[in-house]
């Protein structure tokens, strides 16, 4: 058996063949608790290479020394689904040349297996590898769960390297990625932070404004027909969402309803409900906290599944399956288009993630949102940015009433027969700005600095950087 | 004893500077102080200054001239606040200034 | 305006509790301008609730403010500012005799006829929250024609008494069916004390279905967490609003058509029936029974 295990990142790099120009990708389930990504930046700028394209499935703060490797001339080019904290804040300032390209959890992956984002080499953060080279995720010291982001990475790349802290002489039991998908292996002290990785406990919120939203969100499941047996279910990790599922909970419990899967990033609340009975099995593409990663270590009923599982759109994924998905918005225009990308001021706060990925695949999809965060109207005539379109979204739930999609009056009749406040969105539109005034139209450069990918690969909207 | 001279902060042993509100979201601490007469200064930050800075400074500037106040500077941090919030913390504050000035 | 199942208290010096009070379920709002309120920020906050009940004024629901008591410097304050923005109710804290009631009913109605006319009048809600209070309660309840509820404050009537304050809430079970008695006997609402543990729901289930079963009318709650649960206890069964929804169906019909007597499921349809199926479907908050037209006692 060949050894895999190379000496250092640098000669791990040279070997796979590192040069000027090429896409290197990492996947996002170390969070903000990563330290691969700036690891491999380091080893590159140490051995002078430049005008990389990262092909990063999502970018958080804690990747702030990317920066500089920007302005070294070391990266070129950005490719993700989701950035937050400094370096989006410093991409919105026009810090790269070309506009970021962002994709959706599913595109990304569609993309990968289409050829249309080529990947020369895979630097994949691993919890645990053998000495065969199988990747698991739920073992180690920066255990993280599900490895679901990686898995089309370590099929497209041409070079796969696996970089881990916890390497084992014995093969491993539980195989997240198969040993014949990695060329390498490299080692270091520690692949990533733990907190940072996973939450302890995701608490649930107090504020009461998301717990009315979330109140109101759980009457309109309720009302929808759709929560029977066999109720498919995804929720974000966002407070109201959280909340929401919480209430669902216990209108399941009263109503004895027993759900079919749950979906997406995984939590304690969601882990609960599937112990509970409340449901059959957990489809887990990401663990959101450490609940989540003990579950799916144990549980057979908690199921890791890859990015193309969860929602890649050129195949019928699980997505498609979903009866309801509730998800957050930064703003929700009135043609219910939803923007998650970019915040009032139009600076990178997000990404699609799975939002619009989910949208399009539910029989239901609901935005829950406060109809006014600190004096803005989340309800706008025209989002900032689009990064999930109206005709995939069905309804917006918020704390001064629901509007419905004018294109399902059935979900607009369901809800008005249960007694609910439902509202036009234009109305819920003149109330925010009767509360808190109109705002002043922010202004922007021409300059492009991302671009939106939708799921199929159509470009929807451009991001342009604020004068 | 020793006559003590009285400082910018306190004539006759009140504080000439008066304050109200929070910094706390959906609030504004308003800072009122002596400044040059005639006129009025006021300097503004706010988490919405690009959709609502006009706005708030307006709110202030009305307030003032409803209390017939001139010759203060006006710190205000916002964090978000409506219309009749940021009225009644330059009204609380507006109040207070010249109870300490009385 | 509705029957107030929940009463939710929300502390007057801030904003952003103000501003989201017509969303958190609760049929009333408690601008809180007494406990909720340091001393030192009581201007403010009292200039704070005055732009809130003209400026945003929750839609729909009761707007209620508790001011500080007539034993402490900010009452005639409160109403000065407060009685300017035209609440529904104004609260009267630490109640303890016919005479505290009159005073501030009097004081208020001064402010309104200074404010000018075209006004709803003000009534009076008083809080029993002393041995004093407990012992006049019917006295209070009966005092004048605004006064409109009475509610039970526990957290300092045990205090006083050196009782233990419990979950189960034994400690003031006197002190509640006391109260009822009185608010019953002279046709005002009565209005149960907050559950105090927070985080406790479990508890706030029992406590609040115990409250409706002795006969209070509503209760009051400290944290928007609590207002669903008491709401559900003071909403009745469904079965209960479907026969007073077919009773008043009848009811209407036979008054449609002129017909004197009428009947459903071999029960006739006389006016006492109508009056309880009004008073289910008021508790639902489906038919508008107002506080008025129940108190019209005078």
């Amino acid at each position: 058996m060949r050894d895999k295990l190379m000496p250092d990142m640098v000669t791990a790099l040279k070997e796979a063949g590192l040069a000027d120009g090429m896409a290197i990708s990492f996947h996002h389930h170390m969070r903000n608790g990563d330290h691969v990504l700036n690891a491999v930046l380091e080893a590159a700028a140490a051995m002078g290479v430049k005008d990389l394209t990262l092909v990063a499935s999502s970018v958080f703060p804690v990747h702030q020394p990317l920066i500089e490797h920007i302005k070294n001339g070391v990266v070129r080019a950005i490719d993700t689904n989701y950035m937050s904290g400094p370096v989006a804040q410093a991409v919105s300032h026009g810090l790269l040349e070309t506009p970021v390209i962002f994709r959706s959890h599913g595109g990304r992956p569609r993309a990968l297996r289409e050829g249309s984002r080529s990947v020369d080499i895979a630097c994949m953060a691993a919890p645990t590898v053998d000495r065969m080279g199988n990747v698991s995720g739920i073992l180690g010291p920066s255990a993280c769960g599900s490895l679901g982001y990686a898995v089309p990475d370590a099929e497209c790349a041409r070079h796969v390297i696996a970089i881990t802290d916890t390497y084992l002489d014995k093969p491993l039991e539980r195989v997240s990625i198969p040993h014949d998908r990695v060329n390498s292996i490299v080692r270091l002290d520690s692949i990533g932070d733990p907190k940072g990785i996973v939450s302890g406990s995701t608490s649930m919120t107090r504020d009461p404004v998301a717990l009315a939203i979330a109140r109101k969100a759980a009457a309109a499941i309720r009302a929808s027909g759709l929560l029977k047996d066999g109720f498919n279910f995804q929720t974000g990790a966002g407070g109201a969402s959280l909340a929401t599922a919480q209430y669902l909970r216990e209108d399941m419990i009263r109503q004895k309803v027993r759900g079919g899967f749950l979906l997406g990033g995984i939590t304690k609340y969601l882990v609960d409900m599937l112990e509970e009975g409340l449901f059959e099995a957990i489809y887990d593409v990401q663990c959101f906290d450490l609940a989540a990663v003990e579950s799916i270590g144990r549980n057979k009923a908690h199921q890791e599944i890859s990015a193309d599982t969860y929602a890649n759109p050129s195949r019928r994924s699980c997505v498609d399956y979903l009866d309801v998905v509730l998800l957050g918005a930064s703003e929700v225009d009135v043609n219910f288009n939803v923007n998650v990308h970019t915040d009032s001021n139009g600076i990178i706060i997000g990404g699609s993630g799975g939002h619009n990925d989910a949208a399009a695949g539910a029989a239901m999809t609901i935005i829950v949102a406060p109809l006014i965060r600190a004096r803005l109207p989340i309800v706008v005539d025209q989002c900032t940015t689009i990064t999930t379109p109206g005709k995939t979204v069905d309804v917006l739930v918020t704390e001064r009433g629901i509007a419905v999609n004018p294109a399902r009056p059935d979900l607009a009749d369901r809800f008005r027969a249960a007694g609910l406040d439902v509202r036009s969105i234009e109305e819920l539109r003149a109330l925010a700005l009767s509360i808190a005034g109109e705002p002043r139209k922010v202004a922007f450069t021409d300059r492009v600095v991302g671009r939106v990918e939708y799921r199929d690969g159509t470009i929807i909207d451009a991001i342009y950087m604020p004068a | 004893m020793a006559q003590t001279i009285p400082t910018p902060e306190s004539s006759l042993g009140k504080p000439l500077r008066a304050t109200a509100g929070s910094l706390e979201s959906n609030d504004i601490f308003i800072a009122l102080a002596p400044g040059e007469p005639g006129g009025n200064e006021i300097t503004l930050e706010s988490i919405v200054m690009k959709q609502f800075g006009p706005a708030i400074l307006r709110v202030i500037e009305e307030s003032l001239a409803e209390h017939d106040l001139t010759g203060v500077t006006v710190t205000a941090q916002d964090k978000g606040a409506l219309d009749c919030t940021i009225r009644a913390r330059m009204e609380a504050a507006i109040r207070r200034y010249k109870e300490a000035r009385s | 305006m509705k029957h107030y199942r929940s009463l939710l208290f929300m502390p007057g010096n801030n904003p952003g509790m103000l501003a989201s009070a017509g969303a958190l379920g609760a049929d009333a709002a408690i601008f809180d301008l007494e406990d909720a309120v340091a001393r030192t920020e009581k201007d403010a906050a009292r200039i704070l609730v005055r732009n809130a009940l003209t400026e945003l004024r929750p839609e729909g629901i009761g707007v209620v403010v508790r001011i500080n008591a007539l034993d402490t410097p900010f009452w005639q304050d409160d109403i000065a500012e407060v009685v300017k923005g035209g609440p529904d109710f104004i609260l009267q804290p630490k109640c303890t005799s016919p005479e505290d009631a009159r005073t501030l009913i009097a004081a208020i109605e001064e402010r309104e006829r200074e404010y000018g006319a075209g006004r709803k009048p003000i009534r009076l809600l008083t809080l029993l929250e002393t041995a004093a209070g407990i012992e006049n309660a019917f006295a209070i309840a009966s005092a004048h024609p605004k006064l409109a509820g009475m509610q039970l404050g526990a957290e300092d009537l045990t205090l006083e008494l050196g009782a233990k304050r419990t979950p189960g809430g034994e400690e003031i079970l006197y002190a509640r069916t006391r109260l009822i008695m009185a608010c019953k006997a002279a046709g005002v609402k009565s209005l149960d004390t907050p559950y105090p543990y927070v985080t406790d729901l479990e508890g706030l289930e029992k406590d609040a279905a115990f409250s409706a079963q002795l006969g209070f009318d509503g209760k009051t709650v400290i944290s928007p967490q609590h207002v669903a649960a008491v709401n559900r206890a003071f909403t009745p069964p469904e079965e209960q609003l479907r026969w007073a929804r077919r009773v008043m169906a009848v009811a209407r019909k036979a008054e449609e058509e002129g017909k004197g007597a009428v009947s459903l499921d071999g029960m006739m349809i006389d006016l006492p029936i109508i009056k309880r199926a009004q008073l289910i479907l008021s508790r639902a908050g489906e038919a508008p029974v107002s506080f008025t037209e129940d108190t019209a006692h005078a």
